[in-house]
């Protein structure tokens, strides 16, 4: 998918770029853009070691696994099939409560195996299954650190002042996720 | 606004003292998560060049400027700075593309302008919608994706017409 997607957009440019006559300009951009590639990386590198570390010792300390514990009567309400296996449960809570501290290495396994539980339940979980894939396509994340560490490199004065932003427009897509996945539900044809 | 800088801080040294309490070397934890970190960047970097490089064309061929053409009326009555168009046609696709935007974006306007804020908060509140879905479905062994796609995409729609919103609101 990215192959097509890379493929398009160079040919694309290509194309404009010789319509609009802006050939050199475009074949100095290629290098200059991936020239400045590296100080960006170099310029985030710090802060992103840094806010990991900081993940790291969340994830050790236990406090994932607490917050992951907290968060189990509303994973029942969310997912009332699956969360009757034991296994789907403690493998969801995982992934929710990585996703929340912005474990991203941790969330997706958990979220693989809770997919894989969800699927092995059969067609009765397949509604599950895609809420939770919708669950994870919003980010839920509570500090993004990337982001954070762009703003930093970039000069910003306050790089978190936009978490406040951050959280508003998650809870946004999140409720828009679980409300459009609530109607789809009923009114997705069910197939076989 | 003070609060707000302090609550990184805050949740770091309740952090460190919760893993300290608990009997946890604080020190050696961190010190292997920031070696992670730098293993996570240099994975980053490949993808990077090419996806820098990508973006740079597409702005110096003109190409980025029509897709903000042709999306500015629309936007423009929906609230929406047009020049945040190309980012929000990427990051369903491509994290690093839509990185890779973003950060030529705050570069080009300013990190504390209201389109590097904007910018910045519709990366940090959405996700890269394909790649997830790809990623579950494809693990668990299930074909049919249902109505999973569509559900996802009216989430990153909410998430990008809100972040434009919150941010003109708190910001504009």
């Amino acid at each position: 998918m990215l192959g097509t997607l890379f493929t398009l957009l160079f040919l694309l440019s290509l194309y404009f770029s010789v319509l609009s006559g802006s050939e050199a300009q475009a074949g100095t951009a290629l290098l200059t853009g991936a020239q400045e590639a590296i100080p960006f990386c170099l310029g985030i590198a710090g802060s992103l070691c840094y806010w990991n570390a900081w993940m790291e010792l969340a994830e050790r300390s236990g406090l994932a696994a607490r917050l992951s514990r907290l968060l189990r009567p509303l994973l029942c309400r969310l997912f009332p099939r699956s969360s009757q296996s034991g296994e789907v449960l403690s493998a969801l809570s995982e992934n929710l409560s990585a996703n929340l501290l912005g474990l991203g290495n941790a969330a997706t396994p958990a979220g693989i195996r809770a997919a894989r539980g969800m699927a092995s339940l059969g067609a009765a979980a397949r509604d599950e299954l895609s809420l939770l894939v919708v669950i994870n396509t919003a980010s839920l994340q509570l500090i993004p650190g990337t982001i954070a560490a762009v703003r930093a490199s970039a000069g910003a004065k306050a790089p978190f002042d936009i978490l406040p932003a951050v959280w508003l427009s998650s809870a946004c897509s999140v409720c828009a996720g679980l409300g459009a996945a609530a109607f789809f539900k009923r009114i997705w044809p069910c197939c076989r | 606004m003070a609060l707000l800088s302090l609550t990184p801080l805050i949740l770091m040294g309740f952090l460190c003292l919760y893993a300290h309490l608990r009997g946890h070397d604080v020190y050696a934890a961190l010190l292997d998560g920031a070696g992670k970190g730098l293993r996570l960047t240099l994975e980053l970097l490949p993808a990077l060049v090419l996806l820098f490089s990508l973006i740079y064309v597409l702005r110096a061929s003109g190409l980025g400027e029509y897709l903000v053409d042709l999306a500015a009326p629309l936007l423009r009555r929906l609230g929406v700075p047009e020049e945040t168009a190309p980012l929000m046609l990427i990051r369903p696709l491509s994290g690093s593309g839509a990185l890779a935007e973003a950060s030529a974006l705050i570069a080009r306007y300013g990190a504390d302008s209201l389109i590097g804020r904007t910018a910045a908060v519709m990366i940090g509140s959405s996700e890269t919608t394909f790649y997830v879905i790809a990623v579950y479905f494809s693990a668990a062994g299930v074909r049919e994706t249902r109505w999973a796609i569509p559900a996802a995409l009216c989430a990153d729609l909410a998430c990008f017409l809100s972040a434009a919103w919150i941010c003109r609101l708190f910001w504009g």
